[in-house]
């Protein structure tokens, strides 16, 4: 590994937490992936105290998940850690397909400018988990490396319910109890398979050798796929630039092929070169053979017991829904928890954690599967009309919307969250209850901004205003008094002598906008209500609903222990 | 009518967040069709499949220039 140095984070005897152990703590987080890391950072920016496990010292070794999509950069952002790593990323916008040589179908992840992020990054995931462990310690998460958990047991009500945890250390094992415990250990989930929770989907019968190589190269930054090429016949191969001039070539395999094999140096750098040209210098870096499943849990949610990312649910990696949507996972639970765990909401608000995020998992899980059999067609018609499809895509507009290869991640609009209002009037556009946020640049205080930034981690409610119109002044008043109740909700104004200039006037056009129209955003920036004119009353509806109030009651209560 | 070549695949009453998904529903529906048949089953699903949808679509005008656009470079 010539372009990167692995940190070695500190390992800190357990003497604190073996003293009167079995100790409590409202929230555990297991694993140091992206999404445990992710959610230690949320949990913190919410206020909860946290404690995370980890086995090992170190971050992820080899560049494994590489891409993240616009939504996780806009989460990133809001965890406070988005500049550094798009500034480190390689941002990407533009995919090309090709057949054989011939480019038949290119697509343009971000079409219409004003958006801050790009569609894509590609980044290795050491230089991503790197600075997610910089700002979970900055915020003051516990994190603990070389802990690893030997077996978790969930507790009764009469122990106050939660979850106790066994954990071995270089120093000895000691048991500690969570009130809540959010189980990110990974596609091979220790926690899930000691538990006995099933997992179910299918597994593909295709093998992929992952090569990064590193190589001084001017191709653009965009990704490249390839069905059939003349130095890989019969098989695609996928290239993505990364940063440091590493470059990720992914070359399919086929079932047969001999994964020990396959993984010598020997074999991997004729493959290489067979596609570089021979007079291109470059350096194997690191190699990997994988397989995969498309699979999910039937529940995410298992009492206090909260599954995400891969330990959840895994697809097959053409689309890049993996990582990404762990993040999204994260971006659900964390406020709802935080509103469970201070004693703000009822627990059931965690079952629409469950539901909307097996609906997302079910969405991910549908379209990798499609782009896995338009890539690697599992019968001779199936293939049959997968050239066909690509033949036409070289002449016909239509056809090209066919080609599949790779659905890239993009977040679902959870459209049948219980959490959402349904609109009682009529909007166009793409903003409805359950969408994630459209971006759109603006100006505050007479600079730059964008909204995104504006919204996230709290409930808002934004009214579109133009001067004196859109918001009375007894409307405002009224309306202003939503930030001192228990569940705050910040009042911004969007529009000419607004909090927020739509300069531009993109964000009236994104949602639908007139003076008076109102949308309440949720704090992971989902649509949750939206009226043209909204009244105190519908708001206080709205966010009771948003919030979980309705549901059908839990069955008891968590200890309240806001940090 | 001239034949259709730009995407123009839907289902009505349905709300489409993501432009391929149209798409990707008729493809995944046209390959689950051919699930556990014999190559020789699916040429005879194929051909009587052309035949409904030829009679859908009904132009015979549309439907020689579509045969002449799938006979191209075959």
């Amino acid at each position: 590994m010539s372009t990167y140095t692995y940190p070695k984070f500190a390992y800190r005897a357990p003497t604190d937490l073996m003293a009167g152990a079995p100790q409590r703590r409202p929230l555990v987080i297991i694993g140091a992936g992206p999404v445990g890391l992710a959610a230690a950072i949320d949990a913190r920016l919410h206020g909860l105290d946290v404690l995370l496990f980890d086995e090992e010292d170190s971050v992820s070794f080899g560049s494994r998940a590489v891409c993240y999509a616009k939504r996780a950069l806009e989460i990133l952002d809001r965890l406070g850690i988005g500049d550094p790593i798009v500034e480190k990323g390689v941002s990407w916008n533009v995919g090309r397909t090709f057949l054989k040589e011939e480019e038949v179908y290119r697509f343009d992840l971000v079409p219409e400018p004003g958006h801050k992020r790009p569609g894509m990054i590609n980044l290795q995931q050491y230089h991503l988990e790197e600075a997610l462990v910089k700002r979970a310690t900055e915020l003051g998460a516990d994190l603990r490396w070389k802990y690893k958990v030997a077996g978790v047991q969930p507790l009764g009500e009469a122990d106050n319910g939660g979850a106790r945890i066994s954990v071995g250390t270089p120093d000895g094992a000691f048991e500690i109890d969570a009130d809540w415990l959010i189980v990110a250990d990974g596609a091979r989930s220790n926690v899930r398979r000691q538990l006995g929770l099933d997992i179910e989907g299918h597994v593909f019968k295709d093998r992929f050798l992952i090569a990064d190589v590193v190589m001084e190269a001017d191709y653009p930054a965009e990704r490249w796929f390839w069905f059939d090429p003349p130095f890989h016949p019969n098989q695609s191969v996928l290239l993505h630039k990364q940063s440091d001039n590493v470059w990720r070539i992914d070359f399919q395999l086929g079932w047969d092929a001999d994964p020990e094999e396959e993984k010598k140096p020997e074999k991997i750098i004729p493959r290489v070169k067979a596609m570089l040209g021979d007079d291109r210098a470059f350096t194997l870096e690191w190699a990997s053979i994988y397989t995969f499943q498309c699979r999910r849990m039937k529940n995410f949610r298992h009492g206090r017991l909260l599954f995400a990312g891969d330990a959840a649910h895994q697809v097959s990696p053409f689309g890049a829904r993996g990582a990404n949507s762990g993040f999204q996972d994260t971006d659900d639970l964390l406020w709802k928890l935080a509103l469970v765990i201070k004693g703000l909401a009822p627990e059931s608000l965690l079952d629409t954690y469950d539901a909307d995020r097996t609906y997302a998992a079910d969405e991910n899980i549908r379209n990798s599967t499609r782009s896995t059999d338009f890539i690697t067609p599992k019968s001779a018609v199936s293939k049959l009309f997968r050239n066909a499809a690509l033949e036409l895509a070289r002449t016909q507009p239509f056809a090209r919307k066919l080609v599949n290869s790779g659905r890239l991640s993009v977040p679902s609009f959870l459209v049948h969250s219980a959490l959402n209002t349904p609109d009682s009037e009529a909007f166009e556009g793409y903003m409805v209850p359950g969408a994630p946020l459209d971006d759109a640049p603006v100006r505050m205080a007479g600079r730059d901004a964008w909204l995104l930034d504006q919204l996230g981690n709290r409930f808002v409610l934004m009214v579109f205003v133009d001067g004196a119109q859109g918001l009375t002044p007894v409307q405002r008043t009224s309306l202003q008094a939503l930030a001192q109740a228990p569940i705050p909700v910040q009042l911004l104004t969007v529009g000419a002598g607004g909090d927020v200039d739509d300069a531009q006037g993109l964000v009236a056009r994104r949602f639908d906008a007139q003076p008076g129209t109102a949308y309440l955003i949720r704090p992971d920036q989902h649509v949750a209500a939206r009226w043209r004119c909204a009244d105190l009353a519908s708001v206080q509806a709205a966010l009771a609903r948003a919030t979980g109030q309705g549901l059908a009651a839990a069955v008891a209560r968590p200890e309240a222990v806001a940090a | 009518m001239p034949l259709q070549l730009q995407p123009n695949l839907a289902e009505p009453g349905q709300r489409y967040f993501r432009d391929f998904t149209p798409g990707d529903d008729f493809y995944e529906a046209l390959i689950d069709a051919h699930r556990d048949l014999s190559d020789e089953q699916s040429q005879l699903l194929n051909a009587k499949l052309i035949l409904l949808l030829a009679n859908q679509v009904g132009d015979i005008g549309a439907l020689k220039e579509a045969l002449r656009i799938a006979r191209e470079g075959v």
